[in-house]
């Protein structure tokens, strides 16, 4: 459809950002991410330099539920927005005055949550005509890396957390290619599942990648490589596979050393994850190996990926713990490559749950 | 004082700019609960015709629920980031007072009502305050149709009793059935929430101010998870 007027709106932003592009000032975007548990902001200078990131996490309050309660999540982050937003500026010292453009999640994650961000950006994008930029939230996990390091193409980044498991293929900035991903339950899923099989609290994560530091992996469980050739991933077959080991053994009046079991199945699932992003990387001929998302905390993976790398004498890059889970940092640092090229979002911004990365 | 007025809190999305004087301009389309991808060109676009800028504005309002969860968070958020970003104050005006504000006059009980699903309703009663606005008789609540009928016929003192609303023809017959000929209906003219009434509602609150990080939609009921969760502690404790 043909719009038949321009607004006030777009010809301000438009405007804002042609006197801001001639001035060759540093570009401050505002970050805005709310698409799981987590309401937060944040102001990054030109992609790269962290000024402030505020996250109001729930975590909290979701453990009484066992999980991620979206209405919950939703209504927690109306209450926090406005909040988050002011504090993310007073942080790195700066006002709306600042801001060049305003950078929000619009997809992937719950809706109800998403919805919130993206209507809080684009309310304060028209009111203060400042230019409204959407992120796709896997992008922005990648660019959490540009916060450490510069990013050198191609590259590939293996990301992981409790929503998502995905190996994508970058050969320059705002280019996203995913080789695969999850056919069934992302990594940080099956690491939950598993921990509550073994009944410790949520979110499990954690608990089984300490657990699995105490102990052996001496239970045999499968590796699923899928077809030969596939970068997808699979882990609801090993977390079957791990309840069967218990059942069976509590059937036979046996115990299983609940440590050697962690670390049997962390085993597995960071064999599988490692050893398919360094086939990519030496497909693809990248330079760089990124990691990204909450899993990127656990201790096993990251060894494991760290030896590997070294081994084959590729650079890895693995972002500190704050940058590796939800943050409106590393939305920032995606909204600016798209601030750089003017692609700027309508006012019609929706949020998308199962938005895709290549869409992007 | 020029206020901006929203109301996404039901399946109509109405947006208005009012000043003391007169309405400015008023939007209201009853099609698809697409809010989020509507809400905002529809503000830019009264905000044109009307020659109004975001700096002249001095106040929002908003319809604050009860109403869809979803919706009523897309218009709470937008008006309190609005607001915030602009230093200005923003008020929430309940969502069933401004369809109440389209019988304003009207000599008897003024019940607007929502659908709330499983028999249930999210509803309130109102008595016409002069000309100008009404006032709440019974708090607004979530109740089951059949035990709400009873206590209208009982606040309403032999009065007639108006249901609007956009859902009152879902429940039309039972409430026919157990009013009798007290209870009146509107024409849908009456029905859907129109922003201009939020504007009015929230003049009068906005003189004392409003801050927009307090501005909160009021669902008039807890999620689900989170009242299972504080049953199940009520009856931990009780145990005990
Ligand atoms: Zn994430």
């Amino acid at each position: 459809m043909n719009k038949t007027y321009t607004s006030r709106y777009e010809m301000r932003v438009q405007q804002a950002y042609e006197t801001h592009k001639q001035s060759g000032e540093p570009t401050y975007i505002l970050g805005i991410e709310t698409s799981c548990d987590e309401t937060s902001a944040s102001v990054v200078r030109d992609g790269k330099e962290v000024l402030s990131n505020v996250i109001a996490s729930q975590a909290d309050i979701h453990k009484r539920f066992g999980g991620v309660v979206p209405e919950v999540a939703s209504r927690r982050h109306v209450e926090n927005i406005t909040l988050t937003i002011e504090e993310a500026l007073e942080v790195a010292g700066k006002t709306l005055d600042d801001i060049h453009a305003i950078a929000v999640t619009y997809g992937p994650g719950l809706v109800g949550a998403l919805l919130v961000g993206v209507a809080a950006a684009k309310a304060i994008s028209l009111a203060r005509g400042i230019p409204l930029i959407g992120v796709h939230h896997i992008a922005g996990h990648i660019y959490a890396n540009r916060l450490v390091e510069e990013m050198n193409f191609p590259l590939i980044a293996l990301v992981v957390s409790g929503g998502h498991t995905e190996l994508v293929w970058m050969k320059e900035h705002g280019h996203f290619e995913i080789l695969g991903e999850t056919r069934d339950d992302a990594a940080g899923e099956a690491y939950d599942k598993v921990a509550r099989a073994l009944q410790m609290p949520y979110p499990g994560g954690p608990h089984i990648d300490r657990l699995a530091h105490e102990g052996v992996p001496n239970v045999p469980l499968p590796r699923s490589w899928l077809e030969p050739g596939s970068y997808d991933f699979s882990f609801s077959g090993l977390k079957s596979a791990v309840l069967n080991t218990l059942h069976n053994a509590a059937q036979r009046g046996e115990s299983i050393e609940p440590a050697n079991l962690a670390a049997s199945f962390q085993d597995s699932v960071t064999e599988v994850l490692v050893e398919k992003t360094l086939r990519a990387v030496r497909e693809h001929g990248a330079k760089q190996v990124l990691l990204a998302g909450g899993v990127a905390a656990n201790r096993g993976l990251r060894e494991r990926l760290q030896n590997r790398c070294q081994t084959e004498g590729i650079p890895l890059v693995i972002p500190p713990f704050t940058l590796c889970t939800d943050n409106a940092a590393m939305i920032a640092a995606a909204g600016f490559i798209k601030y750089e090229k003017g692609q700027f979002a309508a006012l019609d911004l929706n949020g998308v749950p199962g938005l895709s990365l290549s869409d992007h | 004082m020029r206020v901006l007025a929203i109301d996404t809190s039901n399946l109509v999305l109405s947006v208005a700019i009012v000043d003391e004087e007169r309405v400015l301009a008023e939007m209201t389309t009853n099609q698809q609960k697409n809010h989020s991808i509507r809400l905002m060109d529809c503000i830019a676009e009264l905000m044109d015709a009307t020659g109004t800028t975001p700096e002249q504005l001095s106040g929002l309002g908003v319809a604050k629920g009860p109403g869809s969860y979803t919706g009523v968070r897309i218009g709470v958020a937008t008006a309190k980031s609005m607001a915030w970003s602009l230093n200005l104050p923003a008020v929430g005006v309940s969502s069933l007072q401004v369809v109440a504000m389209n019988a304003v006059g009207f000599p008897g009980l003024i019940v607007p009502l929502f659908d709330a699903r499983r028999g249930q309703v999210y509803s309130g009663a109102y008595r016409t305050e002069g000309m100008e606005s009404v006032i709440l008789q019974e708090k607004e609540q979530i109740i089951l149709l059949q035990d709400w009928l009873p206590l209208l016929r009982e606040q309403a003192k032999g009065d007639p009793i108006l249901f609007l609303g956009e859902d009152v023809s879902l429940h039309r017959q039972a409430i026919a059935e157990g009013l009798r000929e007290q209870a009146r209906f509107a024409t849908p003219a009456h029905n859907h929430p129109r922003a201009a009434h939020i504007g009015y509602l929230a003049l009068r609150q906005l003189q004392d101010g409003g801050n927009p990080h307090e501005l909160v939609p009021e669902y008039l009921q807890l999620a689900e998870a989170e009242a299972k969760w504080l049953a199940q502690k009520q009856e931990g404790s009780a145990k005990e």
